[in-house]
């Protein structure tokens, strides 16, 4: 069992901060937590645009795409990052999130396919279980 | 500060008193294996003379208003006069933000502070495909003159001061404030306010960044070179923790990075030639008021003397303005929850009271809504309230500095100034902030905190009421929402203006600053005259992408 485990591609993930919100406190947080807990991490960097997010998922052959946003461009983002995903055929990479992000927009939002928005007060090891039981890795 | 007799005695009772407690303790323990501030900073049950009995009244603590100005800056403090009550304030288009500010004056408040959105903050324009999603969101849209004109419309600069939260094209801000002062009649010897512009922290923690930290030096460097001579009362840096402790540095982190961010600016400044004394009294500064009441306390008074003395012992100032820090304070917007957003009131009014209790010369207050939005009125309301009820009810304005002389707040501003000055001599050994942010060393030091810190909250180490302790349901608030024609107005005027403005005078004003951008001349006297042709925004930093380079994140965490 143990054997079969570690001979399995690790699971990646793309911590992304589109748009010009500097605020980059939780993505950081998350992306070494994730790495702690042994995902294999890519982290963007601050004020990506939603075409190089998806490109870089796509280089970088991710399993699923974290964006973090607290300025409020979500609905924008979100949606946008999706279709592109769609158009490059790479729609089986999982798209969740977290920020600031009111409730009535968060069920909007999980209609684009979002699959998962974790909103303040979240534990790292909440959003590392909801890694490890949402994404597996891609062949 | 005590007789060595005096000294033994409190030794031999402490001794009996230690004794005793850890009869009881054997017993009843404490409830806690460490206490510990939210920096981690261990906390002594009790302390004593012994704690600060090497303390130098004189040289140390001394009077308000006099070096090192431990106890205030100024002889008289909130006696003479209150502190600025200055809430930040930016919301959708200048004409919201406009009646915001009518608003808030209105109720009381005595100073501006305007919060620019997103794309004015990076140097782009509402039409940029980089501001799709963001206009009007975090703050007030601002392209051109034509948008501060309406931001500003009956409000008079000679009376009020405004503080612009802005950094890499502070400068073009500045020349806009100066513009549409003259255009009021006020001219820029009489007008008073701060820019932000500083950019070393925003490579640090706010990254709102443009260019590469060289190119971004010069222009600030251009920025208080020019305000020294012409616009006198203008405060050219606002020299920043808030945003360092915000991205989760400790107390002692934002406190060191600060001030080491200080001497960098200093040191460019003296490199250009220009006089300390000319130009040091108008640096200003800008702290966090995080949650630990006595922490917080003990940074500021740690941060006025440890600036008073950098200034007069490495910097050889001779004016006492020079030797000042004064500084304005935002309470923790990162100690607030989004879960039973009414607890937040309370935090940010203790937050407050450990601002005023530390001296400072400037408040903003958060709002109860603002880990959502932008505060509604009724929220920002509360907040300028609670300020208002701390300088007018509480009495605690009647004397300076009361907690002076603590045993504990005086030794934990001891201890706030040693770690400070280990992290600046560590960042001098390095050759300055410069290189130490090129190397990474203070965006690690605090990605370090912050996620140390996240781990203890996490592990029920640190409590924040309402979240994971103490927690119930709550009804939802409302908040505010930009409506979707403020930014369909915003990009109309804008294409209004570039249509109707003198496009060949633009094209050359455009062409003196990269002139200038070039040979090094002083930028502020050609950007005045483009903001006067409507030139906007991203024109004018488009240049100076070209010119100088783009800075990008190199994503350390």
């Amino acid at each position: 069992m143990a054997m079969e485990e570690s001979m399995e591609r690790k699971i990646r993930i793309l911590i992304a901060k589109p748009g010009l919100d500097g605020h980059d406190r939780g993505a950081k947080i998350i992306a070494r937590g994730f790495r702690d807990a042994g995902f294999e991490v890519v982290y963007t960097g601050l004020h990506q645009t939603p075409e190089q997010i998806v490109a870089a998922a796509i280089q970088e052959d991710v399993d699923g795409i974290g964006l973090s946003i607290l300025s409020g461009a979500h609905d924008y983002i979100f949606p946008q990052v999706i279709q592109l995903l769609r158009e490059k055929g790479a729609d089986d990479i999982v798209v969740f999130g977290g920020g600031i992000i009111p409730e009535e927009d968060i069920l909007a939002l999980k209609g684009t396919g979002v699959k998962a928005l974790f909103v303040p007060g979240t534990t790292i090891e909440e959003a590392v279980k909801w890694v490890r039981e949402n994404i597996k890795p891609r062949k | 500060m005590f007789k060595e007799d005096q000294l033994k005695k409190v030794q031999q009772e402490k001794k009996k008193w230690v004794d005793d407690l850890s009869k009881i303790l054997s017993e009843t323990p404490e409830r806690l294996p460490r206490f510990t501030t939210v920096s981690d900073l261990e906390i002594k049950g009790l302390y004593t003379p012994e704690d600060i009995k090497d303390l130098d009244y004189s040289r140390e603590v001394s009077f308000p208003g006099v070096y090192p100005f431990t106890r205030g800056v100024q002889p008289s403090m909130y006696r003479g006069r209150l502190w600025t009550m200055r809430m930040f304030s930016g919301l959708g288009g200048p004409e919201e933000t406009n009646q915001r500010f009518h608003y808030l004056l209105d109720h009381g408040e005595t100073g501006l502070s305007i919060a620019f959105h997103y794309p004015t903050l990076m140097g782009y324009d509402s039409d940029s495909p980089n501001a799709r999603g963001e206009i009007g969101k975090c703050g007030v849209a601002v392209d051109t003159l034509k948008d501060m004109e309406i931001l500003f419309e009956g409000i008079p600069l000679d009376k009020v001061t405004t503080s612009m939260t802005i950094n890499p094209p502070a400068s073009i801000l500045l020349a806009m404030y100066i513009v549409m002062a003259e255009k009021q009649g006020v001219s820029k010897k009489e007008i008073g306010g701060t820019i932000q512009n500083d950019m070393l922290k925003e490579f640090i923690a706010q990254k709102t960044f443009m260019l590469p930290p060289k190119p971004s030096l010069r222009i600030i460097v251009d920025t208080i070179e020019y305000c020294t001579k012409e616009v006198p009362r203008w405060n050219t840096i606002s020299i920043s923790g808030y945003h360092i402790r915000e991205a989760g540095s400790t107390a002692v982190q934002e406190l060191a990075f600060t001030l080491a961010d200080g001497i960098a600016y200093v040191e460019a400044a003296m490199e250009r030639g220009l006089d300390v004394d000319d130009f040091a009294p108008r640096l200003s500064f800008f702290f966090d008021s995080h949650i630990d009441f006595f922490e917080e306390i003990a940074k500021y008074r740690a941060a006025r003397r440890i600036w008073a003395k950098v200034m007069r012992e490495r910097f050889m100032a001779k004016k006492p303005r020079s030797w000042m820090l004064r500084f304005h304070t935002q309470t923790a917007g990162c100690s607030l929850t989004a879960q039973q957003p009414f607890n937040n009131v309370i935090r940010t009014a203790y937050e407050a009271l450990a601002a005023v209790l530390g001296g400072t010369n400037s408040l903003h207050t958060n709002s109860l809504d603002e880990t959502y939005a932008i505060p509604t009125e009724e929220a920002v309301t509360i907040a300028l309230r609670t300020q208002q009820i701390l300088a007018e009810e509480t009495g605690v304005t009647n004397t300076i500095d009361p907690l002076a002389g603590s045993y504990f707040v005086e030794a934990l501003t001891n201890q706030m100034e040693e770690k400070a000055w280990d992290y600046i001599h560590k960042i001098d050994e390095m050759g300055g902030m410069v290189k130490a942010i090129e190397r990474g060393y203070p965006q690690m030091e605090i990605a370090e905190a912050a996620y140390k810190y996240q781990k203890q909250i996490d592990a029920n180490e640190k409590v924040i009421v309402g979240v994971k302790k103490y927690v119930t349901d709550h009804p939802p608030i409302t908040i505010w929402r930009m409506r979707p024609e403020i930014e369909e107005r915003q990009l109309k005027r804008l294409q209004e203006v570039k249509q109707t403005r003198d496009n060949a005078k633009v094209k050359k004003c455009l062409g003196e600053i990269r002139k200038a951008s070039q040979n090094g001349e002083n930028l502020m006297p050609h950007i005045i005259n483009a903001v006067r042709e409507y030139t906007t925004i991203q024109e004018i930093c488009d240049v100076w992408r070209e010119v100088f380079g783009k800075y990008t994140d190199p994503g350390y965490f």
